[in-house]
């Protein structure tokens, strides 16, 4: 399903999610289930932020020296005998991909999950071309047979009910014979299982992400929680790995490190089911493997964020943790971002590599309440970089006319403390007199956005604290 | 005798113009303390909602005007954990480029406090005793709780003074919606914001809900009284100076 931008219209998505009732009884599951299972998780680890930490170390050290641990891990992977390909934008990432697949005859394509595979549209690049991309994640395929794209970044059909699952299989899995409804959590998987552990043995090319590319030996790691990336990596006859330049480390040590925050701020597993370590085409003597193995290493933007204030970005490993804990996600869902990445990580990329103008909801939809930055383990300061997409919307003027006056006007009065005074005083005295029955105001033109669902407080004096308190000194001074 | 400590009370724009009763509470807990309250007239808006939609420039004037106002206070106090953040950690960042202005805006961080943290941390006073014999629950704004650190101290506070007892509600450190601009630019998602936060504070034997910010207090107030939910809500100040006897914020008081 190819990922069509849509973030300029955030507003109507996100009240249509609102009022989408599977989607907040989908999104009601996330809260409990993540939040409380990352805290039990990290309390078992004392040295939490000493990792966290080092990480953060690593990383920007990593980043300021990208180019030379590229060009390791690029001649690491040529000496395993793999391939390394370099794609400026998410567009030569695609035709790249297409062409290896073209070459290798493929009719059919196993893909793991990877959010640089949305970025790049890969399944809509190869279904142009007539080659079948069948998603081996469970969710994944889950919002393949939807049609939908990913709302999530670790948990792709997240929005989904178990219930809306049953129904898609029960649609799409009669034409191989199984045609009984299940409704049962276990019997689902169970039947995905059966249906895709097929379409992996003749599957022709693989294609899966990566988590984390170790320059010293050529190795990627890669993460799940169903071994289907495994799969789809050992099976197949080509596999190609497509994964972002940033994901880069210096050594399995370093790897390792990473891997201690992964899985337990993702989903508060210790440790996800499958760690796999892989690179190159099999060797003599292997018994399984691919007989021709493709990393493309792709920028899209990466650099041009290196060189921004955004660059602390680019430590994001895609955990997701973030997202769990943004409650505005938890309204919403993730269609609503209308982009690849939503929640808060997604508010910083999306804008960097789409275009601000296009997405410029998505900085301010957000109370800046700084809980992603908290629970991010890589510590990266999302609420801050956030205020910066802000300030470029408020410099190229791309915020509504209405808002932006309202802010001038706002600001010039501010700065004259005795123009402010009398103003203020003049709106208390407005509004207690019209809140002087039930001490608030239903409703009033100029703060209709807060009236809609909330009654204003008004205070039931007639002046301001100041104008008062100053009167009461002044009153008990001269007595 | 040690001369007395002198605060400049910065009340916050909210408390001034919405519910100046924050304000008598906070000079009264002040005075209490032994503090000798100023409440300097030259004092406006800190700059926040600037600042947050990112007009630098305004910020800065603004902060130009605080920093000015302020100058020759021993303690500078708000009763509100986002404003007291604005002026502790965002002012030095509006300045990062300007050595004279980032020096006084060191000097005024240094000496600034939100109020219930001030009166916990650096006074470590014991206030007078408050009867107030409610159940009440506890929202912990955010920019006071992961800006400032501010999370135990209204309570020891509350459990130290006053007789009430405290039924926390689930998530008390959740975003109850408010968010500034936010719940006025996306009304629709800050209602399920306020609507979730309030169900959660309904799941407890409350009914009286606190806390430390006007904003959210506004908000969780103001919707709370749309819904009619049987809720009065104060800022904690409020209790604790023995000035929370009304209806509360949003609330009708009987004359
Ligand atoms: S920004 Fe941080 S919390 Fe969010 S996905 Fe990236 S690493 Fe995880």
């Amino acid at each position: 399903m190819s990922v069509q931008v849509t973030s300029h219209t955030f507003k109507q998505n996100a009240a249509e999610a609102l009022k989408d009732a599977p989607l907040q009884d989908a999104l009601g599951n996330l809260k409990v289930g993540f939040i409380k299972k990352r805290l039990n998780a990290i309390e078992l680890v004392p040295e939490w932020q000493r990792i966290r930490d080092e990480a953060r170390e690593m990383k920007n050290h990593v980043l300021e020296n990208l180019d030379h641990y590229l060009l390791r891990y690029e001649h690491s992977v040529q000496a395993n005998g793999g391939h390394v390909h370099w794609a400026e934008t998410s567009a030569n990432a695609g035709e790249i991909i297409v062409d290896i697949c073209k070459k290798a005859n493929a009719k059919t394509v196993a893909k793991g999950k990877s959010m640089v595979g949305e970025e790049a549209e890969v399944n809509r690049r190869l279904e142009e071309v007539g080659i079948a991309p069948i998603e081996t994640d469970l969710g994944e395929y889950i919002i393949q047979l939807a049609e939908e794209p990913p709302s999530h970044i670790i948990a792709p059909a997240v929005h989904k009910t178990k219930e809306q699952v049953s129904e898609l299989f029960h649609k799409h899995h009669q034409q191989y014979g199984l045609t009984e409804k299940i409704t049962n959590r276990v019997d689902l998987v169970t039947e995905a299982r059966t249906v895709l552990r097929e379409k992996f043995r003749n599957a022709d090319v693989g294609i899966t992400g990566a988590n984390f590319l170790v320059a010293e030996t050529g190795q990627h790691v890669l993460v799940t929680n169903e071994g289907n990336g495994d799969l789809s990596s050992n099976l197949p006859r080509v596999h190609i790995v497509i994964v972002g330049i940033e994901k880069v480390v210096p050594t399995l040590e370093d790897a390792s490190l990473l891997l201690r925050l992964l899985a337990r701020s993702a989903t508060g597993q210790h440790f996800s089911n499958y760690t796999s370590l892989m690179g190159g085409p099999k060797r003599d003597g292997d018994k399984d493997g691919p007989e021709e193995f493709h990393v493309v290493l792709v920028d899209n933007k990466r650099t041009e964020l290196f060189d921004s204030e955004l660059r602390e970005m680019l430590r994001c490993f895609r955990c997701g943790a973030c997202i769990n804990h943004c409650p505005v996600y938890g309204a919403v869902g993730g269609h609503a971002y209308g982009w690849v990445y939503p929640g808060p990580m997604g508010s910083v990329i999306t804008p960097a590599m789409v275009g601000l103008e296009k997405t410029r909801d998505l900085p301010h939809a957000c109370t800046l309440n700084g809980r992603c930055a908290e629970v991010c383990p890589m510590s990266i300061p999302l609420p801050s970089l956030l205020r910066k997409h802000r300030r470029t919307t408020f410099e190229k003027q791309l915020q509504s006319m209405r808002s932006r006056t309202a802010l001038a006007l706002w600001s010039q009065v501010a700065r004259r403390p005795k123009l402010y005074r009398n103003l203020s005083d003049l709106a208390v005295r407005t509004l207690s007199w019209l809140g002087r029955r039930q001490g608030h105001v239903r409703r009033l033109p100029l703060v209709s956005a807060w009236t809609k669902s909330r009654n204003l407080p008004t205070s039931g004096n007639n002046r301001t604290f100041i104008s008062e308190y100053t009167a009461q000194k002044n009153r008990s001074e001269s007595s | 005798m040690d001369k007395r400590p002198t605060v400049g009370l910065f009340v916050t724009c909210l408390v001034d113009t919405q519910r100046p009763n924050i304000g008598f509470a906070a000079v009264q807990l002040l005075e209490q303390a032994g503090c000798e309250v100023v409440v300097p007239t030259q004092q406006t808006c800190c700059g926040q909602p600037a600042w947050n939609s990112g007009d630098d420039a305004s910020s800065r004037v603004l902060a130009q005007q605080t920093i000015t106002a302020f100058e020759g206070f021993d303690y500078v106090v708000l009763p509100s954990g986002s404003c007291a953040g604005t002026l502790v950690k965002h002012y030095p960042e509006m300045f990062a480029d300007d050595p004279t202005w980032l020096a006084k805006a060191g000097d005024l961080a240094g000496r600034t406090h939100e109020l219930l943290s001030f009166l916990c941390d650096v006074l470590q006073v014991e206030l007078s005793p408050v009867v107030f014999n409610e159940t009440a629950t506890y929202h912990d704004s955010c920019s006071g709780l992961r800006e400032l650190g501010i999370k135990e101290q209204p309570r020891h506070l509350l459990a130290n003074t006053t007789t009430l007892t405290l039924d926390e509600m689930e998530d008390t450190d959740t975003c109850c919606g408010f968010g500034g601009t936010f719940c006025v630019k996306y009304p629709d998602i800050s209602e399920r914001m306020v609507d979730d936060k309030l169900s959660l504070a309904s799941q407890t034997g409350a009914r009286v809900l606190l806390g430390g910010d006007l904003g959210c207090l506004m908000n969780l107030a103001g919707r709370a009284s749309r819904l009619g939910l049987p809720l009065r809500v104060f800022h904690t100040a409020e209790v604790l100076a023995g000035m929370a006897d009304g209806a509360g914020i949003a609330g009708k008081e009987s004359k």
